[in-house]
Formats: structure tokens, sequence, C-alpha cells
């Protein structure tokens, strides 16, 4: 296995993810991810040399909308899926810290 | 009279046209069959028995009002539960979204809605479409109708069963890296993944934005092409749909006299099941006889596809599936201290093991320092895979090869060794990498009585040339 | 020897664009609606949804690029910034890094040393976030989507500012610019413009730049002077103490005049920006460019020239009234109208300027149409009313926007000039006011002061001064 990820590694990206893993749940992660890793390694097989990065197949481009307002107060139906509203509004812990 | 549940979508759209049978009648049957085979299958999630009557008498009456008069008026469908359906239980197979009720419908569901549609209920998935063979969802397994110790292929697993096991006449799936057309191939059923853009977005709940794509899962190729007629075009709400022209039951056509059929020798290597190979070598030779030149060629960049996929779309999906955060919908964890708590808690209670895994893995392959080696090296084997398509769509009309490498494996083989479920995708994922239109047609069946799926692969756009390949295919094979 | 030390500064500025909706829906961008009341779907991150460009904020960012000498990026697009904060829905927020669609700019300010061109590294588009209040006396926070997706610039420039004069001067030259354009108010106080202050001190005569720290929550100028003093002492007493600056996101607290560290174990500042695939990449050829700066507007420089050629004005007061395209605007319609710029530009310098200080406004609030103010400049020089009246209405003009002769009609303000009338209440009045009579026939030239204020007051205002002035000396 060329890849090792370390616990430090593992920290970080649950930071970045906003994920808590268990000590077992961890091992794990190392170990799968280090297998992916190895597994992606195969694409520095080819040359890509020049190779312009593509992240969309075909050339579409100029998608607009005009700057028309089309949607009015639609705040209930937003709020109704908040797992905790007060006065219109979503609730979360305090942010300021 | 045919059995409803034995009708196509077409058959039955005409005979209710024909008031051989009411709208009532064929979705009661429906959710009388749902009834019976629910324990067996558990190809749904939510099954919207009340709203589906009284969707199917309002129906009637604009049938025969003659204000509905499309294909599938009156037509019981079932929906994969990733697509947004207002006012109904929309889960993504995930306990993050036990409770979310969206407040707007996707796109493609809006379509079938006003075409008289009638769906009857949600279908079961991989957790965010994350996995293949409907093994990672919240809500249980679904079982494959030929036989229940076998999986049904996912992502899309509950659509293909629901079609298979006959609990929907036929049904919406969506197709990441093959999530359409294996299952498909598994259930025996029909499946088709448009050309990226084809068919709207919006709607679906992403996983990787630059793969995703709706598509049919039905019972023939005729239904395949009259679903994606209604479904297709442009829609001013996803930037990247496509105007297309959607004539596509004009290809339902007797007829591949001159048509260029490619067989990648790439596709028949190595790990590849010897009764599914001869299965699609037959098939091949059958749109021979027929008049079609079949040769082969050597696609490659072939074992390149799959590493490059699982980068792209786990690192969207990384990013896509950050909005799940306990804030504005779905699931938020009992107790936390503070919100950083409460977003690593809610997500790490909300997510599923292989749901995880993609957005460790994808965030990694994005962060600071790996982002070029490992994401835009995928971005650039992606530009080389797309041009070993375009060069071999210069010499044939359709690719044709297998689905997926197996059968449907037994239940709990596959996630013991996530690698090797990944491995399975080999043949479908390069198709959503260059954004091409590919289709499952059942072509046989192996010993132990598991359907084989033949996958048709066309350049962009030209899904009319794997719905006359298929077609004809089709025809001289006979039903199933 | 005491080390010399020198700032360097470089500015982020966020402006929120002018336009009717938001960047990628199309919900409004009002201010003032109920929390929540101007969102939809797709701005507050509901699964399956999807942004479509707004093609003004587009053509707002490269107006702004083209008068701030950028080159336009032929083929731009979006990227996804990724970080989790409740503020933000979709915990990415759509922004430009790789391919932004203005770059290489500059703009010139005035400064102590002459002119002096400030850089500009890039301009990019990105959606605005959500408003987070305090839920107060909870250890909660309440959160509305109203501002989430409302579009905004991003205005990089290179560290070129030395001062904080050189920073308000930039400032100024941006604001101008931009509120010219029409592209956004370009308002601190209420944040349709923000800067963040990227700031480094190093010893004088060094090439290498020092560590920055960036700072944040600016919501003035005087916020902006006060912030790059005090952060560029704390920076010089660390380096003199011989501590290390450390690179950080610092907040100003203007109430205490510090700054505090942003940091937290739970940021790893790592936004794993990559092309956001639900967007299609923007093209702009050079067609589009042209038609765009064909549509810019006559900037101040050019406008202060050709005020000079065309009206007989003060330059102190073409200053104060280019300083805005609002005010110049009113200014050319209403001398369009009257033909009179020195009267128009009167009204304009002393009392609109009066009214808009003691109300705590600025140039680009003044609702007064040209209209009306043409009509009460020619309701005075045809003496319907008297200067005095004149300015009443003027301030109910400035608050409501009245039709000044509709006004003077139904209020009945139109000056008495039938003698017969006046002659009448003069003769009141020297009546009543023997001592002062008696006084101005002594000579105390004064006293007839006093008689036309009180000959006014009898006449409610409605007399000219200068006809009661007259008469009154005829009759005494």
């Amino acid at each position: 296995m060329a890849n090792i990820i370390s616990d430090e590694t593992i920290e970080y990206v649950g930071i970045l993810a906003k994920l808590e893993l268990s000590d077992d749940e961890k091992e794990q992660a190392k170990k799968d991810m280090a297998g992916m890793l190895d597994y992606f390694d195969k694409l520095n097989e080819l040359d890509t040399t020049g190779i312009t990065p593509m992240s969309h197949i075909f050339p579409i481009h100029n998608v607009f909308r005009e700057d028309v307002v089309t949607n009015g107060d639609d705040m209930e139906n937003i709020m109704k899926n908040a797992p905790e509203s007060k006065n219109g509004t979503f609730v979360v812990p305090i942010t300021v810290e | 009279m045919k059995n409803i549940l034995d009708c196509t979508a077409v058959e039955l759209g005409k005979m209710i046209k024909n008031k051989e049978v009411t709208v009532m009648e064929a979705v009661e049957v429906t959710l009388n069959r749902i009834k019976e085979k629910e324990a067996d299958y558990h190809s749904f999630i939510t099954v919207m028995d009340e709203a589906a009557m009284i969707r199917a008498r309002e129906v009637q009456t604009l049938i025969d009002e003659g204000k509905l008069t499309g294909p599938l008026a009156g037509v019981p469908v079932a929906i994969k539960d990733n697509m947004c359906t207002k006012g109904t239980l929309t889960t993504c197979a995930s306990k993050m979204l036990h409770n979310f009720v969206p407040v707007y419908s996707a796109t493609a569901v809006e379509k079938l809605e006003s075409a008289g549609a009638i769906i009857i209920g949600k279908t079961n998935m991989d957790e965010f479409a994350m996995g293949s063979t409907t093994e990672t969802s919240y809500y249980g397994v679904t079982k494959n109708p030929w036989n229940t110790e076998h999986v049904p292929g996912g992502s899309s697993g509950g659509s293909a069963a629901a079609v298979a096991g006959k609990e929907c006449i036929f049904a919406l799936g969506s197709d990441t890296g093959g999530s359409i057309r294996q299952p498909a191939s598994y259930c025996g059923v029909v499946g088709l993944k448009p050309t990226y853009g084809t068919v709207s977005r919006y709607g679906l709940i992403a996983y990787g934005s630059s793969l995703d794509q709706i598509g049919p899962i039905c019972k023939d190729v005729t239904d395949c092409a009259t679903i994606l007629e209604v479904i297709a075009g442009k829609d001013s709400k996803d930037s990247t749909s496509v105007d297309v022209e959607t004539d596509y039951t004009s290809a339902l056509v007797d007829d591949v006299k001159g048509m260029r059929i490619g067989i990648p020798t790439d596709y028949f290597g190595e790990g590849l099941d010897k009764e599914v190979k001869e299965a699609v070598l037959s098939a091949a030779k059958v749109l021979q006889k027929k008049g079609a030149i079949v040769e082969e060629f050597n696609l490659s960049l072939v074992d390149y596809a799959i590493p490059t996929y699982y980068t792209i779309a786990t690192a969207e999906a990384s990013s896509n599936l950050e909005r799940f955060d306990g804030v504005k919908y779905g699931y938020r964890t009992g107790e936390y201290k503070g919100l950083h708590n409460m977003y690593k808690k809610t997500r790490s209670e909300g997510f599923g093991e292989e749901v995880k895994r993609r957005i460790m893995l994808g965030s990694f392959v994005l962060s600071s320092g790996y982002y070029d080696a490992y994401y835009l090296k995928a971005l650039r084997v992606k530009a080389l895979i797309k041009k070993a398509f375009d060069e071999a769509f210069q010499k044939y009309d359709v690719i044709l090869g297998p689905v997926a490498p197996n059968v449907a494996p037994k239940l709990g083989e596959s996630l013991k060794d996530p690698m090797k479920m990944y491995l399975s995708d080999i043949y479908t994922t390069s198709v959503n990498l260059a954004g091409l239109p590919g289709m499952s047609v059942p072509c046989g069946f192996s010993k132990s009585g598991m359907p084989i799926g033949l996958q048709l692969i066309g350049d962009c756009y030209k899904e009319k040339n794997i719905i006359r390949a298929a077609y004809a295919y089709e025809k001289e094979r006979g039903s199933i | 020897m005491v080390k010399q030390y020198e700032t360097v500064i470089g500015l982020e500025v966020h402006v929120e664009l002018a336009t009717k909706t938001k960047i990628f829906c199309g919900c409004s961008t009002a201010f003032g609606g109920a929390p929540n009341t101007h969102t939809c779907p797709v701005c507050t991150g509901m699964p399956g949804t999807l942004p479509v460009l707004n093609k003004q904020v587009v053509e707002y960012a490269m107006a702004v690029g083209l008068a701030t000498n950028c080159t336009i990026t032929g083929d731009c697009k979006f990227d996804r910034k990724n970080y989790f904060y409740p503020d933000n829905p979709q915990n990415y927020q759509i922004s430009q890094l790789y391919l932004p669609i203005c770059h290489d700019g500059y703009v010139e300010i005035d400064t102590e040393g002459g002119r002096k061109a400030i850089r500009i590294h890039e301009i990019h588009m990105e959606e605005d976030a959500g408003k987070l209040i305090h839920d107060e006396g909870r250890d909660r926070s309440l959160i509305d989507y109203n501002r989430s997706g409302v579009p905004l610039i991003e205005i990089v420039s290179e560290p070129d500012m030395r001062s904080s004069e050189e920073v308000i001067a930039y400032l100024e030259t941006l604001k101008m610019i931009i509120q010219y354009l029409g592209a956004s108010d370009c308002k601190l106080q209420e944040g349709s413009m923000r800067a963040d202050v990227n700031l480094s001190v190093r010893e004088v005569g060094t090439k290498e730049f020092g560590t920055r720290t960036e700072m944040k929550n600016l919501n003035s100028f005087s916020a902006i002077t006060h912030a790059i003093d005090a952060e560029t002492q704390r920076q010089i007493a660390l380096i003199e103490s011989g501590e290390k600056v450390v690179q950080e996101t610092r907040r100003w607290d203007e109430d205490k005049a510090v700054s505090y560290t942003m940091r937290s174990k739970e940021d790893a500042k790592d936004y794993r920006y990559f092309p956001d695939p639900d967007l299609v990449s923007v093209k702009i050829d050079k067609e589009w460019i042209e038609k765009i700066r064909k549509n810019q507007p006559e900037f101040r420089p050019e406008k202060m020239a050709r005020y000079k050629q065309e009206f007989d004005i003060p330059d102190y007061d073409i200053e104060i009234i280019t300083e805005t395209k609002h005010m110049a605007d009113i200014f050319e319609a209403t001398v369009a109208i009257c033909h009179q710029p020195k009267k128009v530009s009167n009204w304009l310098m002393v009392e609109t300027l009066r009214l808009l200080k003691e109300t705590n406004k600025d140039a680009t609030d003044i609702i007064f149409s040209p209209d009306n103010l043409a009509k009460l400049i020619k309701l005075t020089d045809e003496k319907v009313i008297n200067s005095s009246v004149a300015k009443e209405i003027f301030e109910v003009m400035f608050f409501e926007n009245i039709d000044p002769e509709k006004y003077v009609e139904e209020k009945g303000l139109k000056m008495v000039s039938d003698e017969d009338a006046l002659r009448k209440v003069i003769e009141e009045v020297i009546e009543n006011n023997p001592q002062s009579v008696e006084d101005y026939r002594n000579g105390k030239e004064k006293a007839i002061g006093f008689l036309v204020g009180q000959t006014m007051k009898a006449m409610k205002g409605k007399a000219d001064p200068g006809i009661v002035n007259k008469m009154l000396k005829e009759l005494l």
C-alpha cells in the first residue's frame, strides 16, 4: 500500500467534512481511504501533459435568467421542514464565539 | 384482455384510452400488487395509496374530457426517492432526510404528472444513490424479484425491482455511474441513461452533479422511447439542460441494416463472467444477422474509468452533501454543545457508512495540496476518455457490450468488500464521464436463472441510434 | 536608532449589486422584508435545487471592470467555496476563484504625493450570505436568508496602498465609479459596500512583504481609519518585541477600538474550491464588451470638465454636484428645464446639503424631481412667492417631492401684490408701532427693518419684502 493516511489527516478531513468518527470508524476510514487513493494513483500511469481538465462534456455557455422578480413571499413553505424555528427564522446554536 | 400488471406503459395507456380499463382500476390493481409483494421485495420507501387514487379520478376525468391524450395518461409510475415530489416524503433512502417533505417537484416528475402518469410511490435506493446493490438504504434492503436472495442492483434498485416485480408499470431512476443500467440489467428490464443534459436535474437530489441523469426504467424499448419523449427537454431551472430533438419514438424501427456496431474488446477481458460474455456476444450476432455491421475494436482507457469516476463523483458529492447539516430541513441530532458539535453529530448520525466513506474521500481529494494531484488529474483523464469515445463514434453508430461483469450477486456479498463493488461499475462509469447515452436491454439468463443485460452506448444526443438497435434486437429476441 | 516602518495595504471590497433579483434565483433583493420572505428553495439550499445566473450581474460586473481598466475574461467560470457556516444555506458559496470575470485593472487616486495608480488584481462575482441574528437572552442564533444569494462583486486590489488616507481615497474612487454606473449605491453603513483590509508592516527599504492579517467588520470610513492605525501599531509592537505576526483573520470592534482574532480550531480555512458543475461558463465576446462600453456613463472627470465649459458656476459647486451621479443628474435635468444653472446649483449647494446633513442622508437619497425644482425656481423668479416661502416649500419638497405649484395653490402661499390690501396692513402696522415709527423719523434707519418684519408677519410671509420696504418709506 503506497498511501498511508495518518490520524491527523483523518482528523483534518473530519473537520472539513463535519464528520465525527469513532476510533473504530477512523481505523476503517484510514484503510479505505488509503486503498482508494492507491487505486486513484493508477491515473498517474497516463501522461496528461497539455490536456485541459474537462469539467463539462459539452460546450454550452451563457445560460442566463433575466433580472425579473418571479418569486413572491413563500416563507411558510420554506420554513416547513425546519428542525427548529422562531418567527420565520431558522434556529441554530449560537454562532458568536 | 391482457392483465393490467403484464402490460407495458404504452399498452396500458391504449387500453385506458379505449376505455377497456379505467385509471382507477389500473391504480388499484397496482396498489394491491404492492400490498401483496412488498414484504418480499421491499421496492418502496413510500407508497402513495390515497394520493394516487385521488389523482387517478382526476386524470380519468381529464381523459374523458379529451384533455389528456398522451400515451402515459393514467399509467402508474414509481419514482426513485431522490427525486423531489411536492408534498410527499423524499428521503434519498437516508436517515438524514427521514422527515423531508419538499415544497417543489423535480421537473421530470412534473412532466410525468402533466402527461397524466399516476405516481404511486417512491422507490428504495442506495443512500444518496451511493452504492450498487440497494443495500445501503436506511430503510432496509430491496430484493431481486427474480430471486429474492439476490440484490436488485443499484442504486436505482427499488425502481428496477418495482418494474420487474410488477409493482408499477414503469419507473424513473437516476444514473451517476450506472445506477439505472446496472439494476435494469440485474432485474431483466430496460433502462436508459440519456445524454447528460437531456433530462432536467432540477429537483433531483444531487450526488455527482456533472454525471447525474434521470432516465426511464421500463418493460420494453417502446416504453423507453415513449417515456424519454415525455421527460426530456430544456428546463429554465437547470443551466446544464439542453435543447434537444425529442422525437425518440420515431426511432422505433425494426431495421438495423448498415448500422455500424463496435464491440470494444477491452470490455470482454478478465473479470467478465463467461455466461454474461456469451449472452452479450450472441445478442451482437442477432444484430449482425439483421444486417448490422458488427466489428471488434479497441476502445482503450477502460481501466481508468473507475478511478476517474470515483475521484470526480466523491469530490462533487462531498460538496453537494454539505447542505445536510440539521439547520433547514431533515435530521438534527438530539443533544449537542454548540454549532460545530451539532453539525458533526447530525451528519455522523444522519449519514450511513458508505455515504460517510465517500464524503471523506471526496473532501480529501479536493483539499489543499491534493486538488491538482487527484481532482484535476481526474478531469484530465476524463478528457482523454471522452476523446477515446469521440474517435470510436467516428467509426460506429453504437457501441455494444455488457452492463456489468456478473449477474446480480447474493444479498450481503458486495458490501463486505467495497472496492470489489466499485470495480463492478467498470462498463458503466465511462459512459457518465463522457456524458453519453447508454441503455440496458435484457439479453438472456444465467444458469442460475438471473437476468443478463446488454449495454448499447451511443454518441451524445444520438439516443435514437441505440433505441433503434435495441428495438430491432428486442423484436428478434421476443418477450422474456 | 528607531526603526522606520511602512504599512502595506491591499483591499478586498465587496459591493452589493443593484439588481432587482438575486444572482441565482428570481427572489427580490429589496431591503426590509420580514425574515425569509424573500426566499425560495434555491436561495435556502433545498435539496435538488439548481442555480441559474442573472444576466444583469454579469453586465454590472463587466461595467465595473471596464471602468476600472480591467481586462474582461473571455471565458469565465464559477467555483464553489466550501465551508460550514449557517448563514450559507448550501455550506458552500458560489464564487469565482480560477477564472474571475475581470482582472488586471487599476484606478487612479489623488494623494499628497500626487496621482497614484492602485492596481486591481481581479473582480469576481459571488453570492452574499444570509443574516444571523442573536436570539436575545438565549444561547442561539436566528437565520434570515433574505440576503442569501444577493449578488456581490468582490474587487481585489494589489497591496499598493501605504496609508489610511490612500485607502479612503481608493474607496471613494471606487464608490464614485460604481455609483456613476448605477451598479450599486455603495453604502458602507448599510453593508452594500464592505471592505476587508489586508495589512502588513515592513521596515522602510525592505523589499519583502511582512506577514499580513485580514481585518473584517469595518462599517465606516472612520472605522477603516481606526482599524488601520491600530493594526499597524499592533504589528509594529509585535515585531519590536521580537514576536511574530500571525497570518489570520481579525474582527474589528469599533466601539472598543480593538480587534480580535477569528481563529477557531473547527475552522480549517481549506475551502476546497472546484468548478461548480451546476453552472456553465460565461463567454464574453468583443461585441458584448463593446455594447457595455458604449453604455458606460460620462464619469466624473469628464463631467467636471464639461460643466466648467457649459455652466457658469463655481468650481467648488461643480465638485460637490458631481460627487454623485444622482445629484449631477438632478442638476442637469433641472437646468435643461429652467436654464438657470446658478440658481439650480444654489438650491443644491445650500438648502439640499443642509437638509441632507441634518437628516443624516447622502446625495443618493435625494428624492425631489428636477421638474419640481424647476417649478420652484420659476415661482420665485416670477415673484409668485418670496424666498423665505420658497425655502419652506423646498423643505417639504425635500421630504415628499410635492409639486410646488399645486402646493402654493392649495396652501394659499401666493404673494399679495395688490397694493391696496398691502397698504391697509402697513397702515395698521404703523398705527400699532408708534415707537418704531418715531425712531425711524428720528433718523434710526434700522427701525424700518422691524416694521418690514411686522408687516411680513401680518401677511403670513406672503408679501414681497422689497415692495413692503418701498411702501413703508412712502407712507412714513
